[in-house]
């Protein structure tokens, strides 16, 4: 009947039936294999690869999140130093201050010891002075008496006293002058 | 019964081309007109390389899959989802897209690679274009989606869902029942058979048509029809990478349509 068929050219639309064992064969070999070992493979990669991107994304927001805390706490301890710096400054000041202050007033001290040290050795020197001045001075006047009245005086006590009397008068008197003025 | 590769080489004039040019010796002349006859052919040589030229490069693609797809992977991986992501889940959605996607991705692999035989040089003959092949995977599709439709239904459902167009007015039954159920249950495989068949029988008869031409042409004593053969042979270049578009395009309507039948089959409604 095919023979016929084909006579005519409506064989073609006759499949033959080897050749259709033939092409399901070859064809369930391979769903065989394909649907078995290479298309769920491909499934489970790109599962994965979902999974990888959207794991990746969670990792960045992590990070991020996690670079945002660093960043404030080293906000925080910039700040904090900062504030500490000031302290620091400021007590340095106060302290320079007070260190001044204290220079300043044991300057002051000092001088003011220096200067009356100053004042009590001059006023050593002038007792001196003036005791040796007067001694000089009586003897200078004993000496000037005694050529102008010719005779010796030197030695004699009464003289002595009388000089020394003499001469504290004018002490006196000179002290009296240096006072008022 | 003659190879049409042997005709060129034997110089023999078998022009014009009929359906004596689909006829295929077989390899082992015993065999004829016994049981085994036609199953030893370049026809079934050439789908047994199909089906090892699938095997042996998916495996080996999709050897060691990583997150970051290697080249080949990447080629493996794009094949197979171009069905899956345009076809299947675009149809049926996620989940049952990506469960009928291995089977439409490979039907669609299949039928790519033994229709491209038919512009393979040395090959140049699809066995798509024995109907044996389309038929078998339109039988198969057919299986498809009648057992997911009564699987999914139940028979009663399915077979109402399928024979009773819904929102059509009950006096209208009579005469849309039997026109549906002609439709749905016995043209649909014999239409999907037919169109794939038919295109490539049609490709293939184009280009022996220009290139048997062509040599016809040469042969001539004419010197002018000698010259025109050059037209002949363009046209069959030019007719090679139109069958380059029917490859691709009837591939993905006999993929793109068994898909909707599945899925016409899951639906609630249709």
């Amino acid at each position: 009947m095919i023979h016929a068929a084909e006579e005519s050219g409506a064989g073609i639309l006759f499949p033959i039936w080897q050749e259709m064992l033939v092409g399901a064969i070859a064809f369930g070999l391979l769903c065989f294999v394909l649907m078995k070992f290479v298309f769920p493979r491909m499934e489970k990669t790109f599962e994965a690869r979902v999974d990888a991107i959207e794991g990746g994304i969670e990792r960045a927001e992590r990070a991020q999140e996690e670079a945002n805390q660093t960043l404030e706490e080293y906000r925080r301890k910039l700040a904090t130093a900062q504030e500490e710096a000031a302290a620091i400054r400021d007590e340095a000041r106060a302290t320079a201050e007070a260190g001044k202050e204290e220079i300043l007033v044991s300057a002051r001290e000092e001088a003011t010891r220096i200067i009356a040290a100053g004042h009590a050795q001059a006023e050593a020197s002038r007792q001196q002075l003036i005791r040796e001045l007067r001694s000089e001075v009586g003897n200078l006047a004993v000496d000037l008496a005694g050529k102008i009245i010719g005779q010796r005086l030197a030695g004699d006590a009464d003289t002595t006293a009388t000089v020394d009397r003499f001469l504290a008068e004018i002490a006196d008197e000179t002290a009296e002058t240096s006072g008022a003025r | 019964m003659t190879d049409s590769a042997i005709v060129l080489a034997e110089g023999e004039s078998h022009f014009p081309p009929g359906i004596h040019s689909f006829d295929f010796a077989d390899w082992f002349s015993g065999l004829t007109g016994t049981a085994l006859a036609h199953m030893f052919t370049t026809i079934t040589m050439v789908v047994w390389a199909t089906v090892a030229i699938l095997i042996i490069f998916f495996l080996w693609a999709n050897r060691k899959p990583q997150i970051v797809p290697t080249k080949k992977q990447w080629m493996a991986e794009s094949a197979y989802g171009f069905i899956r992501n345009t076809v299947a889940i675009d149809l049926m959605g996620k989940k049952d897209g990506v469960r009928f996607a291995p089977y439409l991705a490979t039907l669609f692999l299949f039928i790519v690679l033994m229709n491209f035989w038919a512009i393979v040089p040395g090959i140049q003959i699809s066995p798509m274009s024995h109907i044996a092949f389309p038929a078998m995977l339109a039988v198969l599709s057919w299986i498809i989606y009648v057992w997911v439709g009564i699987k999914t239904h139940g028979f009663a459902k399915w077979f109402k869902m399928t024979v009773v167009p819904p929102g059509a007015p009950g006096f209208i039954y009579p005469l849309l029942v039997p026109i549906e159920i002609l439709q749905n249950i016995f043209l649909r495989p014999i239409t999907l058979a037919l169109r794939l068949f038919a295109n490539m029988f049609a490709g293939h008869l184009i280009l022996l048509v220009f290139i048997l031409g062509g040599f016809e042409m040469l042969n001539s004593s004419n010197f002018f029809i000698q010259g025109l053969s050059v037209f002949s042979f363009a046209m069959g270049i030019g007719m090679t990478l139109f069958e380059l578009i029917v490859i691709l395009l009837q591939a993905y309507v006999f993929t793109l349509l068994t898909g909707m039948y599945i899925q016409g089959s899951l639906a609630e409604e249709h």
